[in-house]
């Protein structure tokens, strides 16, 4: 078996596809470096990420499928689910066997798969757009933390671009340490240093605007009074608002007290 | 400052929360000149603890009114404390909450203070400050007050995305009795003038890419469940007519919650029919997405809905004959009929059958609930149902297997014992 170990972004696994089928090996194994467990029979083989063999794999699966079809398949892999490379790379194999378009073949497992797991990461990315809630930061800045289960942040970018285009903002995912940040013209990714020691006595806690903290208890309150005690339905609440969002969302955690 | 205004929005929204309507798709208004705000599919950006989708800042301009129905919090006979907004208030509520992706928009709705033009002024004012003064493009749906002035109502259309007016209570013999002030000829009069002013409006866009939006999301309407003595038949039909007569985008049903102790209305204590309002929501989008006429569903033999099974299924067990159907063969519109088959199932099914023929291992991956859908089909697997099951007994062997979420929760509290 062939083991291709890539760099985990979505260009390092396009530059393995073009590997593996310009070695003509099968069957494959593609893992990142981090998930890699060293295997005494394997000859693992790590790819060096090439952005043109990249856009020339892209290209080729763009011509045999759908816009939306190629969409699935980067949602997929930012899904970043251990083995989801091999269900990529199965899709993709099929799409080029194939004469006409494997896309819409729901029998097939790997396709219904693809199908699923878009399903999965869309779910979390409109979950996003609905739970980030900003705060005011004392110089204008609208902040947000979040901790996907799934690495969402650029499918969520544009949303947010579109939407908040007159105010400052930064959506920061803690779980994989980056964020995009606005600045009223672009989107850029950043990483921020929380607690850096190394500037001193300085306590790193952000100052809010004055207002924040009434906005926020109005956010509660409405929340609050807008429920319907006769007709309450916890099942129902946690299956929309599950517990693992709490810890950022305003109308169920105190978020000033950090 | 701030006590007082946290006040009047928990008062304000005690008041409001009986709509249910809070949808904020059906609109497609864009971002212009880096301003503030769009709309799009609609998100809902939190969950009461009662499970209903939080997506507006739904609120009340003012809780007084001249208006004394039986069934509303905030009728004038009922002792409890009014009061009202400003203008400015509610502006700065609602683009505080959007900026902090609180919201999609605001929906606003009111008592009746003084007269229907004061009052529909008041909001028209609330949402043009929104659009000229803040390029606000966020969703703005507001009440449609019955008597208000042609005028006025031309004026919300250009800022609103949706209107809506509520029917209330189905028949104009329930209304009579529980709100003597109203009538339903007076709620059709603006939902007709809005009717035919989107269907202008509509037609004016297609010819000029520039003109402007008018109620792009369109109107809807709501009416109460189980506060007068109707029937789920009288209901639907009446659903239906604001459908077809009025272009509706949405009716909605609330369960009603006691408020009052009218002796007119069921007394406080008693239990929400939601159920019921569950049965009706399903019968409402069979109508709409699946194809089914109202009449098929609810008429004078069956004028109430089976509370135990969903209609759709309970239209199958009625009509036995057009099954068993096979589902490599039938129509995307016949699919549609079969119990345990959604809309997503089907359109997956007419596309996966083109590259094979489709067995129970298929359907099941696809997400067809087999449990109910075997009963009325025949795919390519050699078994299926052969035995000539009568209605009655389908319907037993389906509620052994599977108890409804309803049901699970009485189970589960007989258990402790």
């Amino acid at each position: 078996m062939g083991v291709f170990i890539y760099d985990s972004t979505w260009t390092g696994f396009l530059s393995t596809i073009f590997e593996i089928f310009e070695r003509r090996v099968r069957p494959v194994n593609i893992t990142t470096v981090g998930r890699y467990m060293p295997d005494v029979f394997a000859q693992p083989l790590h790819v060096t990420t090439d952005e043109v063999k990249a856009e020339r794999v892209l290209a080729g699966i763009a011509k045999k499928i759908s816009a939306p079809a190629v969409r699935k398949l980067y949602a997929c892999f930012l899904s970043e689910l251990p083995g989801i490379e091999n269900t990529l790379y199965a899709y993709i194999r099929l799409v080029f066997a194939m004469k006409e378009s494997p896309e819409r073949a729901y029998a097939d497992p790997d396709v219904l798969r693809v199908s699923q797991v878009d399903k999965m990461v869309h779910r979390e990315k409109h979950r996003m757009e609905a739970f980030v809630r900003f705060q005011l930061t004392s110089d204008d800045l609208y902040y947000a933390a979040v901790e996907p289960d799934y690495n969402v942040l650029p499918l969520i970018l544009n949303h947010f671009k579109r939407r908040y285009a007159d105010q400052r903002w930064l959506i920061y995912d803690l779980r994989r340490d980056y964020g995009i940040y606005y600045d009223l013209k672009t989107v850029e990714e950043v990483t921020l240093s929380f607690n850096d020691k190394s500037t001193g006595s300085e306590p790193s806690i952000p100052l809010f605007h004055e207002e924040e903290a009434l906005y926020q208890a109005l956010w509660k309150d409405y929340f609050k009074h807008v429920n319907i005690k006769e007709r309450k339905n916890d099942k129902l609440h946690l299956q929309h608002v599950p517990k693992r969002y709490w810890k950022n969302l305003t109308e169920k955690f105190n978020l000033l007290m950090w | 400052m701030s006590e007082r205004i946290r006040e009047k929005l928990q008062i304000l929204t005690d008041a409001a929360k009986y709509d249910v309507s809070c949808s904020s798709s059906g609109s497609s208004r864009k971002n212009k000149n880096k301003g503030l705000g769009d709309t799009g599919n609609g998100i809902c950006h939190t969950y009461t603890e009662d499970g209903r989708c939080v997506s507006l800042l739904k609120i009340l301009f003012t809780n007084v009114c001249i208006f004394d129905c039986a069934y509303c919090v905030t009728r004038k006979s009922n002792d409890i404390k009014r009061v009202a907004f400003t203008v400015q208030e509610v502006v700065d509520l609602t683009l505080n909450f959007y900026r902090r992706n609180y919201i999609e928009g605001l929906f606003l709705s009111s008592g009746i203070f003084k007269d229907a033009d004061h009052t529909m002024e008041r909001l028209v004012r609330v949402a043009k400050k929104l659009r000229k003064e803040h390029n606000f493009n966020g969703y703005i749906h507001l009440k449609s007050i019955p008597g208000a002035s042609d005028e006025l109502m031309h004026e919300a259309g250009l800022y609103a995305d949706r209107l809506s007016i509520n029917i209330e209570i189905p028949t104009e013999s329930g209304l009579k009795l529980l709100a003597p002030d109203k009538d339903h000829k007076e709620m059709f009069r603006p939902m007709n003038y809005l009717k035919n002013e989107i269907i202008l409006k509509k037609e004016e866009k297609k010819l000029f890419r520039k003109a402007p939006l008018f109620t792009p999301a369109g109107q809807s309407s709501q009416m109460i469940i189980g506060a007068a003595k109707e029937s789920d038949k009288d209901i639907m039909y009446t659903a239906a007519k604001l459908y077809t007569g009025f272009n509706l985008k949405r009716v909605y049903y609330s369960g009603y919650v006691p408020v009052s102790n009218d002796r007119r209305l069921p007394g406080l204590g008693s239990a929400v029919p939601m159920v019921r309002e569950n049965r009706l929501y399903q019968t409402d989008w069979l109508m709409r997405f699946y194809g089914f006429g109202v009449k098929e569903l609810l008429n004078d033999a069956n004028p109430h809905l089976d509370l135990d099974i969903d209609p759709k299924l309970s239209w199958a067990l009625r009509n036995l004959s057009c099954f068993p159907m096979d589902i490599n063969k039938v129509s995307l519109h016949e699919i549609l009929r079969v119990p345990g088959i959604g809309m997503q199932s089907a359109h997956k099914i007419v596309a996966a059958r083109k590259f094979q023929k489709l067995n129970w291992d298929h359907l099941k991956k696809i997400g067809v609930a087999i449990n109910r859908a075997k009963y009325f089909i025949t795919c390519g697997s050699r078994q299926f149902e052969s035995r000539d099951l009568s209605a009655m007994k389908i319907k037993q062997f389906i509620l052994g297997g599977s108890a409804s979420k309803y049901l699970k929760i009485a189970q589960q509290q007989l258990s402790l014992f």
